[in-house]
């Protein structure tokens, strides 16, 4: 089936079986491998990507389901060489360790300030539950995204 | 994990959905969000024919004032409903429960009526369907009926609607003055409630529905009987894990449960100022 979605503002089409995975799509066929997979059963968000603005774990969509809708993935957050404010909070606030959930944390953290821009400590835990961090570093995480909602403000 | 090949139909409309239901029967399964079927079928425990995705069905998301209840479209994302001042100041413990559902990336694609349609009994909203006795609406060829939802929960991942059937709306009757308590126990923050209640007191009167407590959403009836005879919270808790037969998995086996049943009910019936 013909897939045409918009990819960090570049329109891509392509003929996919109905079963493909999202990410399996924006890995594989457009060969954007930012966007990591994890666990595959929608538990760690480690594929977690922008659809129409909103994180969304892109191991539990089909490619279908995002025909003619905007994504957005960690490839197109940062303007050329310069990080986006959140990429540039968690190297501020040494946010990673092995870096593998880190393209979803960062996705997850960004829709999360769009929806809450002064969130409390708590907030931001609530707010990335549905993301795991394997090195269990959640603590420079949460630091790095408030740095960021305060940056910001 | 792929799931098993299928053949994908993408409706424009409620009638394009029931007409690919009414060829294919009990070969084609209903795609909304994706939360709950999209998990089973990378698993291949669910291997459908036929994908009919209605996730584009715009007409059936929303949320509106009905007078003496609120109606909501089934394909109404769990995200508005948890933002709805509509739900938050009217049905306070649908928009609670709703935030607790899995995680906000779940919440931005999930929808109440897939939730609901799913009849997982570890889901968290069937309990609240069952504590503030909704209605489900189900639209099929013979046109729309509404089915009480003690009626609706007939076996494990079994509901009342039929194959040739759409869940369109969810009535939810306004309780502006209710008090109520929602209470989930997991290991993990966005896991499966390992055993949670939805407890809410209206006029005098409460209801009680509990997730994980049996192989369908049940209602904790010796609870609700007994606060109506006036007990009070703990000694109605007490009632919480009667008639139930608890699953046995992993984290927890039946006595377990019932013990959770039993602390989780007194708590939410506090929180509730029961």
């Amino acid at each position: 089936m013909e897939v045409t979605v918009t990819i960090n503002g570049d329109s891509h089409s392509h003929d996919v079986e109905p079963r493909t995975l999202l990410v399996h799509y924006i890995r594989d066929v457009v060969g954007l491998t930012g966007t990591n997979i994890g666990c595959d059963t929608s538990s760690c968000g480690a594929c977690t990507i922008h659809v129409n603005g909103e994180s969304v774990k892109s191991c539990t969509m089909l490619a279908v389901q995002a025909d003619g809708q905007d994504l957005l993935t960690i490839e197109g957050l940062a303007d050329g060489d310069v990080l986006h404010p959140m990429q540039e909070s968690f190297r501020q606030c040494h946010a990673l360790q092995c870096g593998y959930c880190t393209p979803g944390m960062v996705m997850a953290a960004v829709s999360l300030l769009d929806e809450n821009p002064d969130p409390t400590e708590r907030e931001v835990r609530i707010g990335l539950e549905g993301n795991l961090c394997r090195c269990t570093g959640y603590h420079n995480i949460v630091k790095a995204v408030l740095h960021c909602a305060e940056a910001s403000s | 994990m792929i799931p098993a090949a299928f053949d994908y139909i993408r409706a424009g409309s409620a009638e394009e959905a029931l007409a690919a239901l009414a060829e294919h029967g009990d070969e084609a399964k209903l795609l909304a969000g994706g939360h709950s079927l999209l998990p089973l079928m990378k698993l291949r425990l669910a291997t459908p024919a036929v994908l009919v995705d209605i996730g584009r069905l715009d007409d059936l998301s929303y949320i509106n004032d009905a007078g003496d209840h609120l109606a909501i479209g089934a394909l109404t994302r769990h995200r508005d409903v948890e933002t709805s001042a509509l739900v938050q100041s009217q049905a306070g413990l649908l928009a609670e429960a709703t935030s607790h559902v899995g995680d906000p990336q779940v919440r931005h694609r999930g929808t109440i009526g897939g939730s609901i349609a799913h009849g997982d009994p570890a889901s968290d909203l069937p309990s609240v369907m069952l504590a503030m006795r909704a209605t489900l609406v189900a639209r099929g060829p013979g046109g729309e009926r509404e089915i009480a939802v003690d009626d609706f929960f007939t076996g494990f991942l079994e509901t009342s609607l039929g194959d040739d059937e759409l869940l369109t709306e969810i009535r939810v009757p306004k309780m502006p003055d209710a008090t109520w308590g929602f209470q989930k126990f997991n290991r993990r923050a966005q896991d499966w409630a390992i055993v949670g209640v939805s407890a809410i007191v209206s006029n005098g009167s409460a209801g009680v529905g509990l997730v994980n407590m049996d192989s369908t959403p049940v209602r904790a009836a010796g609870v609700e009987a007994a606060l109506a005879g006036g007990a009070s919270a703990s000694d109605a808790a007490e009632a919480a894990a009667e008639g139930t037969n608890p699953p046995s998995d992993l984290n927890a086996g039946p006595e377990y449960r019932e013990h959770l049943a039993r602390v989780l009910t007194r708590r939410a019936l506090e929180a509730a100022g029961r």
